[in-house]
């Protein structure tokens, strides 16, 4: 099987009888949730609210564009952390389940050095240079992290049948939490506070976000011009979209696909290392399991916009980071689910088992290296 | 058998790969670094190994420039190819290797008392500067580890020197000694019920450790076996395995009445705590025994195991705790544990099927993470206040009552040894499922499955049905365990149900041996005995700060290195070292290599 | 000597992204038959072989088998239905044993599951017994090679030419109708392909089934076909006996392509 999931022509075993079944099921919640919702928001009275859903309020305009952008602003981090899952599978066909702790390395140095500088009082004082300094420094960590992982861990593994790599990464993600927990020690730790007029709400056109929210966003649209460039514009790019395509091939053109392939690291590593200073920025806090789950949910991400496609990395994270802002709000509690925040996490899986059952080349198509394709 | 071809002679001592020895050097000086910052030196100082001389926490520190100065030594020999004997040129460059890995711990000495190192370091504690300088100043501490670094090394490089056989002796003997003074608890425990107390209080010293005449004699047995005694159970395994027919059968028989009747008596000589531990290490097992079906057999790697566990303890505590949630209809009856497994059953059966029909026909790597999903999602909804009426949210099902065996007895978790039959009861179910099923049309289909999908396909294989297959027959023994676990801490808390589980039996299936079934035995009781489960101490309980790291460390260690596990599956090694294993054939000559006739009937050439 | 038909293709083609691998192709195999498909490389033969063992679905066409549609179905459906086949490189389960190898292959021809190999009931202990019976009595159509000590052995460890002979044991264990041989006797020497070349014709003779052959050995064509039918860039553009075909100018010209003064 070298597809994410072979595509049948009309359902013929159990088995694709039940799958049509959920995807139906699944198709019937979300339709019939927003429309509730947009029930809800028209009359909050109505009959079927007040069976299902009795204190539901709907939300305020003000409420919602609160929600979309704190999802734009998650999903754009997911989308930095999904291009090194995405760049690591279109070269090499497997998941770094570690690159999320990469993430977390980067959030790690980050609140190190902004606490360092805090006591030196540059932190308050000179807060744009301090923050470049910590975003550099993040990056140089968290890039040599990938460097290392790949070198120890992942290239003497080159060749092997397919899920030995994976569960090898499975053992990085878990020794490098632990060495975080064992050398730091296994509480939460928190960034300092930022200045104030990074944090207040602004008025841009007709949304008022919060600076650090803008500031994400830009960032990770900087982040993301720059990839682009060095993938479109150099030498280097063009190498590694050759060896993304055919490694055999590219080492007979003369590329060194060794070099690359550490690139390849390199650079979701530097994406993944920018993330987490902006996570730290945005949560303030980061512990040994703060890239855990946004590494899974970025990698979902990843495969939701389309496996080894960069633009639908992005594009993926910035739909999971949404859809679990908002989904939880406006399709589940329109149906009586209470409680809705604690259940995020289960959406955005559920995004994921639904794509890969309704179209798994993802939203914006997959590119894989042509060992994978069919 | 290949020749021995002779020996180049031994090379000069300058003659070194001096990249080599930094590379290792710096290795062990990261690493002995790493060690002392985590504080494992403090913090396992207090177990001691042999009174008054070796506690864990410098064993931790001491081996590395030990084995890594032996295994500087150490090259690949290709067979057919002349190897150098070896000299001075290995001790030395042990010595070196040890000279800069102990260096490392020098430096840190240093570093620790002319910096501040505790923000952000925080888990190193003031006590760390006086163990490493063993309370002499800071001056002796550099030196001091420069001249053990470099020692260890030198004697590690020097077992070179010695014939194999005695390395394998030593190696013997001080795996013996760790062995004993890690098994203490269990040891000591046992020989109050066979009136051996005067042996454990003659080796092992009141507050803890072997004491150095205890060491040496268990030593000195220790050479002994390796010297004699592994020759005759090599000869009996052999004797075994030649048997055939009848014969294998009755001493199939005989070998499983010894272990079952060993199983049954080993609890009454055990004292509570260890039965505790066992019984762990058994639930553990049951978990493992499934995973092992669903990883080792199918060959589909399932990170939400650990779903499969919940249901069973959530649809046990439901069935049978008075105190299920409130929103259950009255009508809901409180059942038996033994007629609620039955129900269980069906649940993770079903439950199986669910998870496993969307993910089935998906990549190995989508697989994994969805599966992951899906594991998530079950704890998240266990977890969640929507459905608090009925899984008791955060605060969980209590008051879970104990398995009634027929009226005659009622095992609970506050009675080990009853909670460790019942586990060991059923281990044997799963370890039957697991030995008939291999051997059987399904483990065949498994096995081509695992093989290559679509040629499996093409010979008439359903691949989604078989595989489904063991899926289903994972999660019930998942389900199975799950309830125990239940019956046994007497509640079930979303907590328990964290991916953590699930990562850490797949360590223990992948340590021990993916696909055989005494490999995963063997990982559980090591890994879950020693070291302890995900929440839950092991022998070595000092080390429960570690534990996880260690696990991740080992993980990572076994599939670079040996990735059939401890116990290999024969099959599993082959295809994990295929290119090897052709070769090595090809060199002995068992492959055919002219289309010669094959004599049917008559005996494999050597 | 050919009986009812059996298999009718019927204006197969399949596109793989841009490209007409087949272009509507026609073809078909009367029940004891032996027919040989042969053109140069690139003309569609193996995708032909795919798209019946069901293994790639067509974009266009019908496949027929025994009156039956044989399009869109699982491979190991098609397999069930009675079409077995071998592959061009060699695709063994090369860490089971020989004998393995063929009894697995007679999956879809057995039925015992979990409550058998529990419980070791009586049918399932027979059953075992006769797929290990039906197995070694496959394996012993290639003479003394494959049985013996070697039934325990790993399929990898067998030579080239043993390995050819295990694949297409395989596929005759799983007891089909039609074989579809892919390249049966490709990098044996003559001797050997001379040896199998009579097998193919026992194959028929003896066992009785009915053969569908890729090859490029023209010798063994000659020797044991039937029928012949030639494609070339997805196409069938000749059909007959060996001796009609190999003279027909359109074969010649598609494997020798045309004389120079031709080519304008």
């Amino acid at each position: 099987m070298t597809t994410a999931m072979k595509p049948k022509a009309a359902p013929r075993t159990g088995v694709d009888w039940f799958l049509l079944l959920i995807k139906s099921v699944m198709f019937f919640f979300i339709t019939t949730g927003i429309f509730l919702f947009i029930l809800q928001q028209i009359d909050p009275g109505n009959p079927i609210a007040s069976r299902l859903n009795d204190d539901a309020t709907g939300l305020t305009a003000d409420q919602f564009e609160g929600l979309v952008i704190a999802g734009i602003s998650q999903g754009a981090m997911y989308g930095l952390i999904a291009l090194g899952y995405s760049m690591v599978y279109g070269v090499l066909g497997f998941i770094n389940f570690a690159h999320g702790e990469v993430f977390m390395v980067g959030a790690m140095t980050g609140m190190i050095t902004s606490n360092k500088l805090a006591e030196a009082g540059a932190w308050e004082s000179n807060f744009i240079p301090s923050l470049l300094f910590i975003v550099l420094l993040a990056i140089v960590v968290s890039t040599l992290t990938a460097i290392v992982m790949e070198r120890v861990a992942y290239r003497p593994l080159r060749g092997s049948p397919r899920l030995i790599p994976l569960i090898t990464s499975i053992g990085v993600s878990f020794f490098i939490q632990n060495v975080s927990v064992v050398l730091l020690g296994p509480g939460a730790k928190s960034y300092p506070d930022l200045p104030d007029w990074l944090s207040k709400k602004r008025e841009i056109w007709f949304v008022s976000v919060e600076g650090t929210r803008l500031l994400v966003v830009c960032v990770a649209a900087i982040s993301m011009v720059g990839l682009w460039y060095l993938v479109e514009r150099t030498k280097t790019g063009k190498a590694m979209r050759a060896v993304a395509e055919d490694k055999e091939i590219a080492s007979l053109m003369g590329i060194n696909v060794n070099r690359i392939i550490v690139t390849t690291f390199a650079v979701g590593g530097a994406m993944a290392g920018v993330a987490g200073i902006l996570w730290g920025i945005m949560f303030r806090s980061v512990i040994h399991t703060t890239g855990f789950l946004p590494g899974i949910k970025a990698f979902s991400a990843a495969v939701v916009g389309g496996i080894g496609n960069l633009n639908g990395a992005m594009g993926g994270g910035l739909s999971l980071g949404t859809a679990e802002a908002v989904a939880p709000l406006v399709i589940l509690e329109p149906w009586g689910v209470s409680g809705v925040s604690q259940l995020r996490d289960a959406v955005a899986f559920s995004v994921l088992i639904l794509v890969l059952l309704v179209k798994p080349t993802g939203l914006f198509g997959e590119r894989l290296s042509s060992d994978d394709r069919a | 058998m290949t020749e021995t071809i002779a020996l180049l002679p031994a090379r000069g001592i300058l003659d070194q790969n001096w990249r080599k020895i930094v590379n290792y050097g710096l290795l062990i000086a990261f690493a002995e670094i790493f060690i002392a910052l985590a504080n494992m030196p403090v913090a396992l100082d207090d177990f001691v190994l042999i009174e008054p001389i070796l506690s864990l926490g410098y064993l931790f520190l001491l081996c590395l420039p030990l084995l890594l100065g032996f295994g500087i030594g150490r090259e690949k020999v290709l067979e057919g190819i002349a190897d150098h004997a070896k000299g001075a040129r290995e001790v030395v460059a042990g010595g070196c290797v040890g000279l800069l890995g102990g260096g490392g711990l020098s430096l840190l000495v240093l570093l620790l008392d002319n910096f501040d190192l505790r923000d952000p370091l925080v888990n190193w504690s003031p006590q760390l500067l006086d163990l490493l300088a063993f309370d002499n100043g800071v001056g002796f501490g550099v030196v001091i580890w420069l001249a053990i670094g470099g020692g260890l090394g030198l004697l590690g490089g020097s077992m070179h020197l010695i014939p194999p056989i005695a390395r394998r002796v030593v190696a013997t003997m001080a795996l013996a000694v760790l062995a004993a003074a890690v098994l203490e608890a269990i040891l000591s425990d046992m020989s109050e019920d066979l009136y051996l107390e005067w042996l454990a209080d003659w080796v092992y010293f009141i507050r803890g450790g072997v004491t150095l005449h205890g060491a040496v004699a268990v030593a000195a047995v220790a050479a002994a076996y390796a010297l004699w005694g592994s020759r005759a159970v090599k000869g009996a395994k052999a004797t075994f395995q030649a048997l055939e027919g009848a014969e294998r059968r009755q001493a199939n028989k005989v070998g499983l009445l010894t272990v079952a009747v060993l199983t049954i008596l080993l609890p009454l000589v055990l004292g509570k705590i260890t039965n505790e531990l066992l019984a762990n290490v058994g639930l553990f097992l049951l978990l493992a025994l499934g995973l092992n079906i669903v990883i080792g057999l199918a060959g589909i790697l399932d990170l939400g195991y650990v779903a499969f566990f919940a249901v069973g303890g959530y649809t046990t505590a439901i069935l049978t705790s008075p105190n299920r949630g409130d929103s259950w209809p009255d009508w809901l009856p409180q059942l038996w544990w033994v007629v609620a497994l039955l129900v269980v059953v069906v649940l993770a059966g079903l439950t199986g099927l669910f998870i496993g029909a969307p993910v089935i026909r998906m990549r190995g790597d989508y697989l994994a993470i969805v599966t992951l999903g899906f594991g998530e999602i079950i704890r998240l909804l266990f977890l969640s206040d929507w459905l608090g009426g009925y899984t008791g949210g955060a605060q969980g099902i209590t008051t879970v009552p104990g398995v009634q065996v027929f009226g005659l007895a009622t095992v609970r978790g506050t009675d080990p040894r009853a909670v460790f039959y019942l586990v060991a009861f059923f281990c044997a179910i799963a370890i039957y499922i697991s030995w008939r099923l291999e051997k059987s049309r399904i483990g065949r289909a498994w096995m081509a499955v695992r093989e290559d999908e679509s040629v499996a396909e093409a010979m008439g294989i359903n691949t989604v049905n078989v595989k489904l297959l063991a899926f289903v027959v994972g999660a019930v023994l998942a389900s199975f365990s799950g309830a125990i676990f239940a019956a046994k801490v007497g509640s079930v808390f979303p907590s328990s149900f964290i991916i953590l589980v699930s990562i850490v039996i797949l360590i223990v299936v992948i340590v021990g041996g993916m696909g055989n079934i005494l490999g995963v035995i063997a990982g559980s009781a090591v890994l879950i005995g020693v070291l302890g489960g995900p929440r839950q101490p092991g022998l070595l309980q000092e080390l429960s700060e570690f534990k996880l790291l260690i696990y991740g460390a080992l993980l990572i260690w076994m599939m670079l290195k040996r990735p059939e596990g401890l116990i290999p599956n024969v099959r599993r090694t082959r295809e994990l070292h295929q290119e090897e294993f052709l070769q090595d054939a090809w060199l002995k000559g068992e492959i055919d290599l002219d289309d010669e006739e094959g004599n049917g009937g008559e005996v494999a050439p050597a | 000597m050919s009986g009812e038909r059996l298999l009718t293709i019927k204006q197969l083609s399949v596109t793989f992204g841009g490209l007409d691998a087949l272009r509507d192709l026609d073809f078909h195999v009367d029940e004891g038959e032996i027919v040989s498909v042969i053109g140069p490389n690139g003309a569609g033969k193996t995708t032909c072989f795919n798209m019946i063992s069901g293994m790639v679905t067509p974009t266009a066409g019908e496949i027929i088998f025994q009156d039956q549609p044989l399009t869109g179905l699982d491979p190991n459906q098609v397999t069930a239905r009675g079409i077995a086949r071998t592959f061009q490189n060699v695709r063994l389960f090369a860490n089971m044993t020989i004998l393995e190898n063929v009894m697995v292959a007679q999956h879809c021809r057995t039925k015992q599951g979990l409550w058998g190999a529990l419980f070791q009931t009586a049918a399932f202990k027979k059953e075992e017994e006769d797929i290990r019976a039906w197995g070694e009595h496959v394996l012993g159509f290639f003479g003394t090679r494959l049985i013996g000590y070697r039934l325990d052995q790993p399929a990898s460890t067998l030579s080239y030419a043993n390995r050819r002979r295990l694949e297409i044991a395989r596929a005759m264990a799983t007891k089909p109708t039609i074989l579809l041989l892919d390249e049966p006797v490709a990098g044996m020497n003559p001797k050997e392909s001379e040896e199998l070349t009579g097998l193919i014709g026992k194959l028929r003779s003896e066992w009785g089934f009915t053969i569908v052959m890729i090859e490029h050995d023209m010798g063994v064509v000659r020797d044991v076909s039937d029928r012949v039918v030639v494609l070339d860039h997805g196409e069938t553009i000749a059909q007959g006996s060996y001796e009609e075909v190999s003279n027909n100018p359109d074969v010649i010209e598609a494997y020798l392509g045309r004389p120079a003064e031709e080519a304008s």
